[in-house]
């Protein structure tokens, strides 16, 4: 490691607030990330008739644990409890539901309010609500993280080669981006969604062709600024390649007026897709998703455990990446002495 | 009494943690009707001192420590109510300060600004803070002042700020003229009409005038008194004539001996010409109307010869504006020209941008400013090393970083230091960086663009020195371009005179610095040396 990474980290880690954010952000989107193993129908391991099993990761059948049919084996059927159970042990996941699974022995109708089996209580169509909570965390991390990187990747490369080369090139693209930053995104949003039923990747896609215009007058500025700058010169006059000069020499200095911008898009992008959730115009009917956790919640405004635990998470995740990002800002500053 | 008396005068900044003392206990007086210079070297405390006399530190930030008095015609300014300190500051204490450019606001025309500390002490409204202004400017000397009121600071040039900040420092005929390096940012022949200016001004008004300089030659030209001031400390004080005469603390006798003196070295024998230059012309073309026809252009080099020699320096001179930077750029091929450059035998204006790679290995540059110069997120180790990189010198990693330390030892840095970031540096630590950059290629030409002018005087020494046995060393070729002539003639070979991108005068530095032919040259001269203004 360079004596310059060591001091990134250092600076990094002197920020505390930020240091343990990333540690419990890290922690909740590695646990998010083993969801299948946490937050199942499926029993991690079986043991019948002397052998294991495990279905987490195979699929078995009925007639494998001397059901009549060849069908998928439904664990959580009291018949099929018992009949393993007769024979062995079921070691079930902490929470024994799927982000699909209807619970059919709630006490009260749905939405039923938190009780030892639904910790966070169930949705209004019995499915468990902490389940759910941690499918779709990990959806929506992993939707914002890919829009971000995507379009700051796409956004800082359109600003460096407007603001490095100016003039004609610098004019055509601003005034496409003019145009097409005033198209309408979210009519776009609802035409398309009558027209396909959009999923993961289309409502990337779609949210990419907008959201990378948030970075690229931010790095246009910094680039229009530091091209005159004497130390570009300097490396001009060395002979160095109009790429280098971009990549070497102007682009780490706008990149922190981009990182600090970064955390705030990441959580734009996550708020986006809760937001269309929410409307009912994002990931496809039934999906696990916090916007759809909250649209439950105003629509059920007797189970207040619906929208308080969106609410909750939704506020912990956006303020953690706000403060890790501040600690990344910290990292990369050279001013910064401590 | 004293008209001014500063007793033990301590000044500490804090923020949080660090505390930083910036001037430990200095005491000096200022009667009625004298000049005092304040000389010291960037970092001495010696603004700081003159912005507490007003109250004018950024409070709490700054504090002032027990026993420190600050006495104005007997009130003491130091926690003295702001109603106190309103009174007499613009009234009978002012200022003008460094830097022209950023001294005026920017939104309000000169007339307005004028008028504000006439408003303000005076109660003088309409016509007659109108009649009072025209008169003040007449006073510093402002042309056309009548139909100069309306102007903008933008439109005026940075000589012409300088005189409407005094004369909004004079407009209440104060009995101290606080002025912090008030010609420092300006041009030699401005420099001395300035000076002379508010020598006659203060003749004229019986005003006491505290001086805040590093200019040694201003003090010698302007000053009954000198304070010399280091490391927050006054370290040596006495009049003009004996702390020039016969200095007693080292630190003075360093910092007289530290003017840029010597001679360049002489030449061997004629060696090949290295660089030349016929008929070379930069044009910016001026674009108007809906169209943006060009309607005219800027000359900023027009029609310029030049030859270099191999180990040889070529020093030019001229005021700013004159177009020196542009020809050095121009020479290097960053910016585009017309005329036929010649380098080593090849022709340089016709080859395109990837043949002219292999030969940016053999011609660098050094600029002005150490701060601007510098990639701030590159370690200096990896600043020098691009150079190498990018023409694959230098061999392996290893090998490189050999190569780099070598090169930082030799212009004089410690090559421990390599993976610290520019900014630890000062700026003339820095500037050596950038010579290291250069010279790690082993160029053969070396644009230095005005490579002392934003460093304290003895590093300025020092850098003269430093540049002065490279040259020796490796038979460099050197383009000088300075609009201080003292470092010029401690350097060049062949001095180069321009004014609006022509060159006014062209020969053997020793002739020219000896006797001037143009009336431009002699005033340059006479400004420079002697701090004097030749009518012309």
């Amino acid at each position: 490691m360079t004596p310059l990474t060591q001091r990134r980290l250092a600076n990094f880690r002197a920020n505390r607030r930020g240091y343990y954010s990333l540690w419990m952000f890290l922690v909740l989107f590695g646990i998010s990330l083993c969801a299948e193993l946490l937050a199942n129908d499926k029993p991690l391991l079986v043991r019948y008739d002397g052998h294991f099993y495990f279905p987490v990761v195979t699929e078995y059948e009925e007639s494998d644990f001397g059901g009549d049919l060849p069908i998928p084996a439904d664990y959580r059927d009291p018949e099929m409890k018992k009949k393993i159970e007769g024979q062995g042990f079921i070691l079930w996941p902490p929470i024994p539901f799927a982000d699909q699974t209807i619970n059919y022995n709630i006490p009260s109708p749905a939405p039923s309010p938190p009780d030892s089996t639904d910790w966070l209580g169930t949705d209004d169509q019995g499915r468990d609500v902490l389940a759910r909570l941690i499918y779709g965390f990990r959806i929506s991390v992993l939707f914002g993280l890919t829009l971000t990187i995507v379009s700051s990747i796409i956004g800082v490369a359109a600003g460096a080669i407007q603001g490095y080369y100016g003039g004609i090139i610098d004019i055509s693209f601003q005034r496409f981006m003019e145009i097409w930053s005033g198209l309408p995104v979210l009519y776009l949003l609802i035409i398309l969604s009558s027209i396909i039923e959009p999923n993961f990747w289309w409502l990337l896609v779609i949210m990419l062709l907008f959201s990378w215009m948030s970075l690229v007058d931010l790095v246009r500025a910094e680039f229009l600024r530091a091209r005159n700058f004497d130390y570009v010169r300097a490396a001009r006059a060395l002979g160095v390649g109009n790429p280098t000069i971009i990549w070497r020499h102007v682009l780490p200095n706008a990149m922190v007026a981009t990182l600090t911008f970064l955390p705030f898009i990441l959580n734009g992008s996550i708020t986006t897709l809760t937001s269309l959730d929410f409307l009912g115009f994002g990931l496809p009917p039934g999906s696990p998703s916090l916007g759809e956790l909250l649209a439950q919640g105003k629509a059920n405004l007797q189970a207040p455990w619906l929208g308080l635990t969106a609410f909750f998470v939704l506020a912990v995740m956006l303020s953690l990446l706000i403060f890790i990002g501040e600690a990344v800002r910290d990292a990369f500053d050279p001013r910064k002495v401590n | 009494m004293a008209l001014l008396a500063v007793k033990d005068l301590t000044i500490a900044f804090s923020n949080g943690q660090s505390r930083v003392d910036a001037v430990k206990g200095i005491s000096f007086e200022i009667e009625k009707g004298e000049t005092v210079a304040l000389v010291g070297e960037s970092g001495s405390g010696k603004s700081v001192t003159a912005l507490s006399i007003l109250q004018l530190l950024p409070y709490p930030m700054a504090s002032h420590g027990k026993g420190s008095s600050i006495q104005f015609d007997g009130t003491e300014l130091i926690g003295a109510r702001d109603s106190v300190l309103r009174d007499i500051r613009g009234n009978r204490i002012a200022m003008v300060f460094q830097e022209p450019m950023t001294s005026l606001n920017p939104l309000h025309t000169i007339e307005k600004q004028i008028t504000e500390t006439l408003n303000l002490h005076k109660g003088l409204r309409g016509a007659a803070a109108r009649a009072r202004t025209i008169e003040l400017l007449h006073l510093v000397g402002l042309s056309e002042a009548e139909s100069r009121l309306g102007a903008y600071p933008h439109q005026l040039s940075g000589g012409q700020r300088q005189r409407v900040m005094i004369a909004m420092a004079l407009a209440n005929e104060p009995d101290i003229l606080v002025a912090d390096e008030p010609t420092t940012a300006l041009d030699v022949t401005i420099q001395a009409q300035i000076l002379k200016l508010l020598k006659d001004l203060q003749a004229r008004f019986g005003m006491a005038l505290l001086l805040i300089t590093h200019d040694l030659t201003i003090v010698r030209k302007m000053a009954d008194r000198v304070l010399v001031m280091t490391d927050g400390h006054i370290v040596e004080r006495g009049t003009t004539a004996t702390i020039f005469g016969a200095p007693q603390h080292p630190y003075t006798k360093k910092l007289l001996a530290a003017e840029p003196k010597g001679e360049p070295q002489q030449k061997k024998e004629q060696a090949d010409v290295l660089i030349a230059a016929k008929d070379m012309r930069v044009w910016f073309p001026i674009k108007s109307g809906l169209l943006g026809r060009t309607t005219g252009y800027v000359k900023a080099v027009d029609g310029i010869d030049l030859s270099l020699r191999a180990g040889e320096t070529l020093g030019i001179v001229g005021e700013s504006g004159s177009g020196k930077t542009t020809l050095g750029l121009a020479l290097l091929r960053l910016i585009d020209s017309k005329g036929e450059i010649t380098f080593d035998g090849r022709r340089l204006d016709t080859m395109q941008g990837k043949a002219m790679r292999p030969l940016r290995r053999e011609m660098q540059v050094v600029f002005q400013d150490p701060f601007s110069s510098l990639s701030p997120r590159l370690s200096i180790a990896q600043i020098v090393e691009e150079g190498l990189k990018v023409h694959h010198l230098g061999g392996n990693a290893i090998e490189r970083r050999r190569e780099i330390e070598r090169v930082l030892t030799e212009v004089g840095l410690d090559p421990t230091s390599a993976d610290r970031y520019p900014h630890e540096f000062s700026g003339g630590q820095r500037q050596r960086v950038a010579l290291a950059r250069a010279l790690v290629l082993k160029p053969r030409f070396l644009l230095l663009d005005e490579p002392t002018s934003a460093l304290d005087m003895s590093v300025q020494a020092q850098m003269v020195e430093l540049l002065r046995d490279l040259q020796r060393r490796y038979g460099l070729a050197y383009l000088f371009i300075s609009h201080d002539l003292r470092v010029v003639k401690a350097l060049a070979h062949d001095v180069m005179v321009m004014k609006n991108g022509k060159v006014v005068e062209h020969g053997p530095s020793a002739a020219i610095f000896a006797a001037p032919q143009t009336d431009y040259a002699k005033a340059l001269m006479a400004a420079a040396f002697n701090i004097e203004t030749v009518a012309s």
